[in-house]
C-alpha cells in the first residue's frame, strides 16, 4: 500500500474497505444517530472534520515525535490524546465561529471523540506506511465513506419506522439485520481494488 | 526494556497532555462565548422534555426566549406554575397566575350510545380512518378511539379505555396540546384542571339529526342555557359550551340535561 495511487486509496477508503461496513469501525454512532437522514449527515460532516483533521495531525505526531524518539510503542495512548484535545479545540471554535453549525452538530460533537473509527484510522495511516498526502487522502475519504454508509442506512431506517415490521424486530432488531445485510451489500466491492 | 524508556515514554506523553492542555485553556479563554447566566438558570428551572408546547423549538429555545422578553415567564404549560414562579424568580419579574389546565375528550359516544356506519378495517390511525368519509362512527364529530393521540402524547397520559374512546389522566397530563392539535375530530380540548363539569359532546349537528346518531349527544335544547344559575354556559352553534371562569361546579346542569351530554361527578359538586 506504500505507492498505492491517489484514485486507489479513494475507492479503497469509500467503498472496498468502508469503515463501517467492511472494517465494523464506529458502530456505536452509526446505530446511534442513524434516525434521521439530517441528523446522520450532521454527524457525518463533523466526523469528516475531526477524521481528516486527526489524520492529518497524528501523521506529524507519529513521525516527528514518536518515531525520533523511537517511542512508536505509544502509538495509542498519544493518539487519543491527540484526537481528544482536538475535538474538544474543534468544539470551542466552532461554538464561536459558527453557532448555527454547533448547535445541528450538539452532543454529536463530543461524542467523536470516543468513536472508534477516528482512532482506527489514525493508526491504519500508519500501518500502511502512508505519505503525508496519502494520509490526508485517506482519511477524508475514509470519513466520506463513513457519512455515506450513515445517511444511507438512515434513509433506511427512516423507511423502516413507517413500514409493518413483525413485533420482535421492531427498533434495534431490524436496524442489525439492515445494517448486516448492507454490509454484505458492500462485501460486493471486494475486487474492485 | 529499562527504567530510561519508561521516563522518557512517561514524560513525552506528559507533556504532550501538557501542552495540549496549555493550548486548549488559551483556546478557551480565546474563544470564549458569552452566554447569558440566566439562559443558564432558565434552562434548568424548565422541565426539560422538549416537547414544544410553548411554541419554541425545545426547552433552550424557550429559555432564550424567556431571557430576550420574547416569550412570558409562565409561558411553559408543562411546567405550571411552580415552574413559572421559579423562571419569574430569575428573571426578576411577577409570575402572575398560571391555571393548571388538562387535556379532556369531550366525547361519550362509544358502541352503546353511537354505532357505527360502517366497518373500518384499516390502520389505527384516526387521521386515515377520518380520510374515508369521516371515519367509521355515526357522529362525525366523535371519537374514533384509534388513538392517534395516544401515539403523541409524550408523557403516557392519554389512553383508549376499555369503552373504546380516548380518556386523559388529568395526573399525568401536562397540557402541551399535542393531542389538541392532532385530533382530526377536535374532539380533545385543554379545560382547566379544577374544572369538574365538561360537555362530553363535540357535535354541531341540529338536535333531531343529533338525537338519530347519538345517545348521550348535545341536542342544544338549552334547558343548561336555563337553569345555571351563574350564566356560565350557553347553546352556540348547537353545542352547550361552558364558560370556565365563570361555571363554579354546582352541576346543576348535569343534573338537567336530558341526554347527560354534561359531565361531572355529582359526589364532587360545590353544594350553594
Amino acid at each position: 500500500m506504500e505507492n498505492a495511487s491517489i484514485f486507489v486509496i479513494m475507492v479503497s477508503a469509500i467503498l472496498v474497505n468502508n469503515f463501517v461496513l467492511s472494517r465494523f469501525l464506529g458502530i456505536c454512532p452509526f446505530l446511534g444517530v442513524s434516525k434521521q437522514v439530517e441528523t446522520a449527515f450532521g454527524m457525518g460532516m463533523a466526523v469528516t472534520f475531526v477524521m481528516t483533521m486527526a489524520g492529518t495531525l497524528t501523521y506529524f505526531v507519529h513521525h516527528y515525535i514518536l518515531v525520533k524518539l523511537g517511542l512508536e510503542f505509544l502509538q495509542t495512548a498519544a493518539f487519543i490524546l491527540v484526537i481528544a484535545s482536538l475535538v474538544q479545540f474543534v468544539e470551542i471554535v466552532l461554538q464561536k465561529m459558527s453557532p448555527t453549525l454547533y448547535q445541528a452538530l450538539g452532543v454529536f460533537l463530543p461524542l467523536i471523540t470516543t468513536n472508534c473509527a477516528v482512532l482506527g484510522l489514525a493508526l491504519l495511516n500508519i500501518q500502511y506506511d502512508f505519505g503525508l498526502i496519502q494520509t490526508i487522502v485517506h482519511s477524508f475519504f475514509a470519513a466520506i465513506g463513513f457519512s455515506m454508509a450513515i445517511v444511507l442506512f438512515a434513509g433506511i431506517r427512516e423507511k423502516l419506522e413507517i413500514s409493518d415490521v413483525p413485533l420482535p424486530f421492531k427498533g434495534f432488531p431490524i436496524a442489525l439485520i439492515t445494517a448486516s445485510l448492507m454490509s454484505i451489500a458492500f462485501l460486493g466491492f471486494t475486487g474492485l481494488v | 526494556m529499562d527504567i530510561n524508556t519508561i521516563i522518557i515514554a512517561a514524560g513525552i506523553l506528559g507533556v504532550m497532555g501538557l501542552l495540549f492542555g496549555v493550548g486548549l485553556a488559551f483556546a478557551s479563554k480565546k474563544f470564549a462565548v458569552e452566554i447569558d447566566p440566566r439562559v443558564v438558570a432558565v434552562r434548568e428551572a424548565v422541565p426539560g422534555a422538549n416537547c414544544g408546547a410553548c411554541g419554541y423549538p425545545g426547552c433552550d429555545g424557550f429559555a432564550q426566549a424567556v431571557v430576550k422578553g420574547v416569550a412570558p415567564v409562565n409561558g411553559c404549560p408543562v411546567g405550571g406554575a411552580d415552574t413559572a414562579t421559579a423562571v419569574a424568580q430569575i428573571m426578576g419579574l411577577d409570575a402572575g397566575e398560571t391555571v393548571k389546565q388538562v387535556a379532556r375528550v369531550k366525547c361519550e359516544g362509544h358502541e352503546e350510545n353511537c354505532g357505527n356506519r360502517y366497518d373500518y378495517d384499516g390502520i389505527d390511525s384516526c387521521l386515515a380512518a377520518n380520510m374515508l368519509n369521516g371515519g367509521p362512527k355515526k357522529c362525525l364529530y366523535g371519537c374514533m378511539g384509534l388513538g392517534s393521540c395516544v401515539q403523541v402524547c409524550p408523557f403516557d397520559a392519554i389512553h383508549i379505555n376499555d369503552k373504546g374512546l380516548a380518556e386523559v389522566d388529568p395526573e399525568k397530563c401536562t397540557a402541551c396540546n399535542k393531542c389538541v392539535v392532532i385530533c382530526p375530530k377536535n374532539v380533545i380540548s385543554l379545560v382547566p384542571y379544577e374544572q369538574l363539569t365538561i360537555v362530553a359532546c363535540n357535535n354541531y349537528d341540529k338536535g333531531p339529526m343529533v338525537k338519530k346518531n347519538c345517545n348521550v349527544a348535545c341536542i342544544a335544547c338549552g334547558i343548561c342555557e336555563r337553569n345555571c344559575p351563574h350564566d356560565a354556559i350557553h347553546v352556540i352553534n348547537n353545542l352547550a359550551e361552558i364558560d370556565y371562569d365563570k361555571c363554579t361546579n354546582c352541576m346543576i346542569c348535569v343534573e338537567k340535561c336530558p341526554t347527560k351530554a354534561i359531565q361531572g361527578d355529582l359526589s364532587l359538586r360545590t353544594v350553594e
